[in-house]
């Protein structure tokens, strides 16, 4: 069975606009992806049927909030394979999940401790890290990549020590579209001790996250590019793990007791989670979850696969572009330079031509020194998009060339 | 080139109907400004935009100020090059009575203007009357 692109396509209503007169062309699905109809009605039954604060209130709509609201905790605990549901910790995206596990880290860390990242880490992945190692006095390595944007696996091992305390990669690369072995990675980073931090905001979209089989301690991701809404998120840890971890902010419902002069912390998930919650994120991203997880994985993969293929195909025969990041093992993301066009001109032509894509830096600032580039075009794909769309971004790219000459 | 006048600009693009023309005569006022050499575009000139950087010099000649202007992305240097036209040259008064909205909005390139855009021009528009304020005072 292949993926019914039509018929996925008319669950999402943003897509049948216009821009400027053309067709909407999204591609620029990294950055966020679109929402399907059964999210939006998930986040709008929430608001119409039974707005309530969770956990606490003493009266029938809390109850029914406070049922949806942890029914997609667990939506999301056997999406990804948790061990218990306590373990996935609702956060505002994969942003605030990283600094959650840099802000312990922190604490835990001390002078001569070391932490390894790589050179595909998008800023959330990369600068967390040097703020805990600056305020322990420890120490941050970076792997290397090849040229092709893939990860150097013998140099990231050779830089494992006995004080390596925390490694951290990307699951895929928002910049280049890499896939990494994030087993492997694990495997190498358990042989020395260290925690493993996988950031999944590039990869949990594409299917098939199974945290217990990876091995790592933290996975993180974000609910907007996975057909959620945003400001929700999710950071899972190995229970163990988690129950030690400082906590991060206080008050509101991670608390057990208190008195005036001091706090007790309350059991997982809650004692990550302070304030009221986005309740609503969480409704929402737990029928996204479900939307994802009735299609078939394989399909998915496929349709992605075989989107990237043409793409890279057209993209090899048009004179003078450069793909950025050609490592074997990728998503469906195309990052490119347009001969000697800035990404930001090109990113504008498209647009006048409905075209959406992402240009600039990608949020990967010493990646792109790298390359010696100061940023590229990225095109995104997901399940939605077509092979015709891939036709339109090359036909919209023609003309950027023809104009920017 | 010599840059046109922001009235002249305003008559020249509303004589096109479809945007690539539009868009081919504002890259090419954009060629048209002489731009800055690699030695001028320093850290301290820079206004840095998301997606695209932009560097401005400015100078006080006969209390008028003569703006130098250049940007890594040719489009966003023909937008600079209709910031020009209005600014360049002109006293600090006439640089703060110059309505940079309405110019935009005539000129149907309001889109270019609003916060949401990362390329530096609003930044760069902010600058110039910051400069013109100072310059009064």
């Amino acid at each position: 069975m292949s993926l019914d692109v039509q018929a996925l396509r008319a669950q999402f209503p943003i897509l049948e606009q216009q821009v400027d007169g053309k067709p909407l062309v999204y591609l620029d699905n990294a950055a966020t992806t679109q929402k399907p109809q059964a999210v939006i009605d998930a986040i709008m039954a929430f608001y119409t049927q039974c707005n309530a604060n969770v956990h606490r209130g003493a009266h029938h709509l809390s109850d029914e909030s406070t049922r949806r609201y942890e029914k997609a905790r667990d939506s999301v605990a056997s999406f990804i394979n948790a061990g218990t549901r306590e373990e996935v910790i609702w956060t505002s995206g994969t942003t605030e999940a990283i600094n959650i596990v840099a802000n312990g880290l922190a604490q835990k860390l001390n002078a001569g401790d070391e932490v390894v990242a790589t050179e595909l880490e998008h800023h959330a992945n990369l600068v967390t890290w040097q703020q805990a190692c600056e305020k322990a006095g420890a120490t941050l390595k970076i792997a290397p990549i090849f040229d092709s944007g893939e990860l150097d696996v013998d140099a990231f091992e050779s830089l494992l020590t006995e004080n390596t305390k925390l490694v951290a990669f990307p699951h895929v690369s928002n910049a280049l579209g890499t896939v990494n072995p994030i087993g492997e990675l694990t495997r190498l980073a358990k042989k020395v001790g260290a925690w493993v931090l996988v950031d999944g905001a590039q990869g949990i979209a594409h299917g098939g996250v199974d945290v217990q089989s990876i091995g790592c301690d933290f996975y993180a991701f974000s609910g907007h590019k996975l057909f959620g809404p945003t400001g929700i998120g999710v950071l899972w840890g190995k229970k163990d793990v988690l129950e030690d971890w400082p906590v991060w902010q206080v008050g509101g419902e991670m608390i057990s007791d208190v008195t005036y002069q001091s706090a007790t912390w309350g059991a997982l998930p809650n004692r990550l989670e302070a304030g009221t919650p986005n309740i609503a994120g969480a409704i929402g991203l737990g029928a996204a979850v479900e939307w994802f997880r009735a299609l078939n994985t394989d399909d998915v993969q496929a349709h992605e696969q075989q989107l990237l293929a043409a793409a890279t195909e057209r993209a090899q025969a048009l004179d003078g572009m450069r793909i950025i990041g050609t490592a074997p093992d990728k998503v469906g993301v195309l990052s490119f330079m347009l001969g000697g066009a800035h990404p930001a001109d090109v990113g504008f032509i498209l647009d006048r031509q409905g075209v959406a894509i992402r240009t600039g830096d990608n949020c990967a600032q010493p990646l792109m020194k790298r390359f010696g580039i100061p940023g590229t075009a990225r095109a995104s794909f997901s399940i939605y998009n077509t092979l015709e769309e891939v036709d339109m971004l090359f036909s919209a790219l023609k003309k950027a060339k023809m104009m920017l000459a | 080139m010599q840059i046109p006048s922001s009235e002249e600009i305003i008559d020249d693009l509303a004589f096109f109907d479809d945007w690539e023309q539009r868009y081919q005569y504002i890259i090419d006022l954009g060629k048209g400004i002489p731009g800055l050499s690699e030695d001028q575009r320093t850290p301290d000139r820079l206004v840095k935009g998301c997606q695209s950087n932009v560097w401005l010099i400015s100078e006080t000649k006969d209390g008028k100020i003569v703006f130098d202007v250049d940007s890594d992305a040719v489009i966003v240097q023909g937008l600079l090059a209709l910031v020009l036209a209005a600014y360049n040259d002109k006293s600090p008064k006439q640089i703060l009575d110059f309505d940079i909205n309405g110019y935009f909005e005539a000129l149907d390139l309001e889109r270019h203007i609003t916060p949401t855009r990362g390329n530096g021009l609003r930044a760069i528009v902010a600058k110039i009357q910051e400069q013109a304020r100072q310059a009064i005072h």
